[in-house]
């Protein structure tokens, strides 16, 4: 269990990186890996709200299934993951006006995130269960933040590097982008190994 | 059946969603000073940055708080008085901020060099050997200014880029986009530009174009506050030291210097 457990959190961060090799929530990656901080917040914030979404998204399934329309999912799963991700901004301006002050200008840009729809949809798609869904939402969000806080590093280094004119900005981005995500590609079927899942 | 269970389902999270989010914004509300979405009514919500705040929801709250309400070019007046009377204080001066583009080579008066049938964008032209006229540092006058100006005040007449300054906001887009770089931004109704970039020696420029400047120091010479220099061939104000007495527009031999009026 616990083997299953790991080996689902960890194949979330490295093999199956949302960002990097799924290609979903790109628009924050590239949108908001400018700073080291801000691509922070952002991460910490899609963590937070992947781990309730997923949290509210999973019991809500089976009603769904319950009444044999789980055809329904995306829209049920859009209209709850918004709600979920209003309800959390007013209570962080409420009780913790710091935390909203550092992610208040993310959390509306993930009420729309792909990666976060993404990863309630998958877990159903997988058949995890209840805990199951809940790491591997919680190593989604990981994974999704070492991929924003290791472009931001390398973005840091493409602002310095000069590229001819007609790469620089967003060209010159995506190329480092296709790298990065490239070499996550290396990392496909260590996971299984390590943990003797097949 | 099914229909009618998946409408029902769907309408019922939705209800719930609605309440849940309703409680929270009665029970969790926070107080937002009201005048902050007042003063953000009177900004013109361009969010160009002019003021040196991120945006025009930052300026109003930094009004509030006490920030000089005269920062916004945009706005201008308008957007001052507004921002002024909601807060109880007095607009101040804005200041007058008008782009200027420091060129007369209009199609007789600047030669051209050779027929440009490239795209039609003086950034492409620039890259040709500084583009079509005989000078190298005159307006191109493809209007690449004219595409980027969000107020429709600024337009291309005869091969020259004409500003409207009833229209223009200051907000430097046209000064940005420029390749030759001579559109600038001038804050003074009276005080006078010289409206030539050109850096060639006068006879040179005397070749290119016939309202250039040639640098024959008259304006240096005349002027009573020393705020005029003429350096590399062409002459340029210093604005700090003009007081607008107009000497330097009398004396030009080549009508180059003019007061914004004259434009």
């Amino acid at each position: 269990m616990a083997a299953k457990l790991a080996y689902i959190f960890f194949s979330m961060i490295l093999v199956n990186n949302y960002v990097l090799v799924k290609f979903l929530g790109i628009c924050p990656f590239l949108g908001v890996s400018k700073k080291l901080n801000s691509a922070f917040g952002m991460s910490c914030a899609v963590i937070f709200v992947m781990t309730l979404a997923t949290a509210v998204t999973w019991p809500m399934q089976q009603l769904l299934n319950h009444f044999d329309i789980g055809y329904l999912q995306t829209i049920v799963f859009i209209l709850i993951i918004a709600v979920l991700v209003q309800l959390v901004e007013v209570i962080m301006k409420k009780y913790m006006p710091p935390l909203h002050q550092a992610l208040g200008v993310y959390l509306p840009l993930i009420t729309t995130n792909c990666a976060v729809l993404g990863v309630t949809i998958l877990n159903i798609d997988n058949g995890y269960t209840f805990g199951e869904s809940i790491v591997c939402a919680l190593g989604a969000g990981v994974g999704f933040m070492l991929a924003m806080v290791m472009f931001s590093g390398v973005r840091k280094r493409l602002e310095e590097a000069k590229p001819p004119k007609c790469f620089e900005g967003l060209p010159i981005t995506l190329v480092a982008a296709a790298f990065t995500s490239i070499s996550f590609m290396g990392f496909g079927g260590i996971i299984e190994n390590i943990f003797k899942i097949s | 059946m099914s229909i009618v269970i998946a409408i029902l389902v769907v309408t019922v999270v939705g209800l719930i969603g609605a309440g849940i989010l309703v409680l929270a914004a009665k029970f969790m509300h926070v107080e937002e000073d009201p005048r902050i979405a007042q003063v953000q009514e009177c900004l013109p919500g361009a969010n160009c940055g002019a003021c040196g705040y991120a945006g025009c929801a930052d300026y109003a709250k930094a009004i509030v708080n006490g920030a000089p309400v005269n920062k916004c070019l945009p706005g201008g007046t308008a957007a001052a008085e507004g921002a002024a009377s909601i807060m109880g204080v007095s607009a101040g001066e804005t200041a007058i901020v008008n782009a200027v583009v420091g060129c007369q080579g209009a199609n007789e008066i600047c030669k051209k060099k050779y027929e440009y049938e490239g795209i039609s964008s003086c950034r492409a032209a620039h890259s040709l050997f500084s583009g079509p006229y005989a000078c190298p540092y005159g307006c191109i006058g493809f209007g690449d200014c004219v595409q980027v100006c969000q107020f429709d005040a600024i337009h291309v007449e005869n091969g020259l880029a004409k500003v409207d300054p009833a229209k223009c906001t200051g907000c430097g887009m046209c000064k940005d986009v420029c390749p030759q770089k001579i559109i600038w931004m001038h804050n003074s109704k009276d005080k006078p530009v010289v409206l030539c970039a050109n850096h060639d020696k006068g006879a040179m420029t005397n070749k290119q174009c016939s309202i250039g400047c040639i640098g024959c120091m008259k304006c240096e010479k005349n002027c009573p506050e020393q705020a005029i220099k003429v350096n590399n061939f062409v002459a340029r104000i210093d604005y700090d030291k003009c007081t607008g007495c107009g000497k330097c527009v009398e004396v030009c031999p080549k009508n180059v210097i003019m007061k914004p009026a004259d434009f």
